[in-house]
């Protein structure tokens, strides 16, 4: 049987399982006068049923897939007599074999091979059935078993719950462990780069420009990598950005929280969060097309030399982009400060804009300077917008109408196309990932740290 | 939102309520007959003046046809079960209900016989002379010195710091606090206790130098040690200031008043001395409710 109709099977034994234990529990009940004298309510054994029938079946199922490749390999390769000896050679071998298998006649086949074939197409078609067979007979055993134990006194609550916990634990830690996955594999391949680019010269170089000699004849194409350039432009379109973002969202949140009546708040509150839904590279596109030219054309008239492709159009734009977060988190906070503060201020003679000033603010800023900071690390992240509308030049420049580039647009440069993964070219890559990875790392760490530590203030 | 009707309805002289004999006012059986106000809810000297008052929430009516008076130098406890309006009606004496969206007033308001509610009235300075303290102590996170100052620097009454430093150590004396935190002006108000916390509100009440005080149960959210702190520190301030305090102890109004009024379902019932209210009450209502047969 193929897998996914087992798994359908598998399904189907489970639902059986459910009801079955539920009205098991029901007729154990009825004897002993209602559902009342059950430990547990009817739905508890039906789950607990189910849970025996299916998750150590859905378990071993899972185990067998992960496996399975691997030993048919092994058993495959183990009955070749001259296998090459390296592990490349051993791979096209053993694609050939699958390629035979699956009825591609490609290049020249020997009776070895032939055999082999063979060999694998058996091994498959007995997995399969063994496959079947167990975790069938394991299901419908384990459910059996299960819907024997069904007496009045079995706690199956309190077993379902433990489950339910153990699977809870499990999705909590899936999440840990993919972020210490992303983590080491970025810090595995920076090390090979930091092999081949001391890290002092990485992180003071002033001179970016990542072109590697892949042939001894090419010209032209030194390498270097002093990510200075990209850092100070990453800073620069960003703190454009939150030039833009801050003010504008936190006044926006404050007329929404504060001044707003209930009818311009229904319509101006979801309007300014349709911004937070537009796709990074509409405004990309709206950056290079509309805004760029416009400041090019600007600088121009009041004679300043500006490239079309400028920081300034980036930022700003990256800017309107992060608005809405920026507005929506501190609104959040300002409607989280209690009324009594502001009734405290108002019942003093305070004036509407004091009491804002004053009270409100002072007291919603631990939570809106936490906002502040997760918009810095999305501005630092944020990509297309860069790519479209900052340009790919290196420079260094403190100059916002001169074209930039940040660490995310030269992550996107270098790994775009066919690479070879062991220059360090590609690399390099990896080690301004880990610095991206480490910059937003201490900002989510500082923010979380300044809303935990300030949030008991007020209350 | 807000209308003034000058002389609205036919005002009750507190000759006419003389007149009319208790005997007939005690008949009254249901609330829905209330009509008027037994006992004596006018006063010769009075600082506030409300005739007639009606506070709508929406459509819901929260005060049916109020007339009091709250005399200079005097406390007046206003006592009643729980959304009875009492509440409500000391938020309309400086105008608190302004910020509740929905919230109407009418009636004739006034304070030294300026109008409360006026299309002409500036909130800011009549919230400036017409103080308030709230049933849960809500010190602004700042610093104790900060929250006192606060008033004072927003109406710019004292323009130097030794100025400042004078209101907020007056004002702090004058809350019995001064001793407990002078050596800790600079720490959060936020990390007093509960007593102390609400002593730092009245303070920085006082240090706006206001003339009426209203407090909205500024003691239920504290233990008996500190209430009584609280209560001692009322009849002090009634010295200076005019005071009308709701509240639901009624050992606290009968301790910190001259006058009660009793509110029942947004009529006001009764206003006695307090004494009379609560040795001798005239109306049957608020006999049942002092002697806890509800509330």
């Amino acid at each position: 049987m193929q897998t996914p109709t087992l798994f359908a099977l598998l399904l189907l034994l489970i639902l059986v399982a459910y009801g079955t234990g539920f009205s098991r529990a029901i007729a154990a009940a009825r004897s002993r006068g209602g559902i009342r004298s059950l430990a547990s309510l009817p739905s508890y054994y039906g789950v607990h049923t189910a849970l025996w029938c299916g998750l150590p079946a859905l378990i071993l199922l899972g185990t067998w897939l992960a496996f399975d490749d691997a030993i048919i390999r092994a058993l495959v390769m183990g009955g070749i007599a001259d296998k090459p000896a390296s592990i490349s050679g051993q791979n096209l071998l053993y694609a050939q074999i699958q390629n035979l298998a699956a009825g591609n006649q490609l290049g020249e086949i020997t009776p070895q091979l032939q055999a082999a074939a063979a060999h694998l197409t058996s091994l498959r078609q007995n997995g399969q059935y063994m496959q079947t067979a167990l975790i069938l007979i394991l299901s419908a055993g384990l459910g059996a078993f299960a819907l024997l134990r069904i007496t009045p006194e079995l706690r199956a609550r309190e077993k379902v719950e433990k489950v339910l916990r153990a699977v809870l634990l499990t999705c909590a830690c899936a999440a840990i462990f993919t972020t210490v996955g992303i983590l080491m594999s970025v810090l595995l391949e920076s090390i090979r780069f930091f092999h081949a680019v001391p890290v002092t010269e990485f992180l003071f170089g002033l001179h970016w420009s990542p072109q590697m000699a892949m042939r001894a004849d090419q010209v032209g194409s030194s390498g270097a990598f002093g990510a200075v350039p990209l850092f100070t432009g990453t800073l620069m379109v960003s703190a454009i950005a939150m030039f833009v973002a801050v003010p504008v969202g936190l006044m926006s949140a404050i007329y929404l929280a504060e001044y707003a009546g209930k009818k311009v708040r229904a319509v101006a509150k979801p309007m300014i969060e349709i911004l937070a839904g537009v796709p990074t590279v509409v405004y990309g596109f709206f950056a290079a097309l509309t805004v760029a030219p416009f400041i090019r054309d600007l600088a121009q008239s009041v004679g300043l030399e500006a490239s079309s492709e400028s920081a300034l159009a980036a930022g700003l734009v990256m800017g309107v982009m992060i608005i809405p977060f920026v507005s929506s988190l501190s609104d959040d906070v300002i409607n989280a400060v209690p009324q009594s503060l502001r009734d405290g201020a108002l019942g003093l003679g305070s004036t509407k804009s004091e009491t804002v000033r004053k009270v409100v603010i002072p007291a919603a800023l631990p939570g809106i300077v936490g906002g502040v900071l997760l918009a810095v690390s999305r501005a630092i992240g944020e990509t297309m917008i860069v790519v479209m509308a900052a340009g790919l030049a290196a420079n260094l420049t403190a100059n916002p109408l001169e074209s930039v580039t940040t660490v995310t647009v030269q992550i996107v440069t270098l790994l775009v196309g066919d690479q070879e993964f062991d220059s360090p070219k590609t690399l390099a890559a990896f080690a301004l990932g880990l610095m991206l990875f480490i910059s937003t790392l201490i900002l989510n760490f500082i923010a979380l740290h300044v809303v935990k530590k300030y949030r008991e203030q007020y209350d | 939102m807000t209308t003034m009707t000058l002389n609205a309805g036919p005002a009750v002289a507190a000759g006419d309520q003389a007149k009319n004999p208790a005997a007939e006012q005690n008949a009254v059986k249901t609330n829905a007959e209330i009509v008027k106000t037994v006992g004596q809810p006018f006063s010769d000297q009075a600082k506030l003046r409300m005739r007639n008052v009606n506070v709508f929430y929406g459509e819901t009516q929260a005060i049916h046809d109020v007339s009091l008076d709250i005399g200079r130098n005097e406390v007046v406890a206003m006592i009643g079960p729980s959304g009875c309006g009492k509440s409500t009606f000391l938020r309309c004496l400086n105008r608190m209900n302004d910020t509740i969206e929905g919230c109407r007033v009418e009636g004739e308001l006034t304070l030294d016989g300026e109008a409360i509610y006026g299309p002409k009235v500036d909130v800011v300075p009549l919230r400036a002379r017409v103080g308030m303290v709230f049933q849960k102590p809500n010190p602004f996170p700042k610093s104790i010195y900060d929250n006192v100052a606060y008033g004072p620097k927003i109406h710019g009454i004292a323009s130097r710091r030794a100025e400042l430093d004078e209101i907020v150590e007056n004002s702090l004396r004058r809350a019995g606090l001064w001793n407990e935190v002078k050596d800790r002006l600079d720490k959060p108000g936020t990390g007093l206790s509960g007593g102390q916390q609400q002593r730092l509100c009245i303070a920085r009440a006082i240090a706006v130098s206001p003339e009426v005080i209203l407090m909205d149960e500024p003691c239920s959210a504290l233990d008996p040690i500190a209430t009584a702190r609280i209560e001692e520190l009322i009849d002090e301030l009634r010295e200076n200031y005019t005071i009308a305090i709701v509240t639901h102890s009624m050992q606290q109004a009968a301790r910190v008043s001259q006058r009660t009024a009793y509110f029942h379902l947004g009529k006001l019932v009764e206003v006695n001395d307090t004494e009379t209210v609560f040795t001798n009450p005239e109306h049957e209502l608020t006999e049942a409710y002092i002697t806890g047969r509800f509330g």
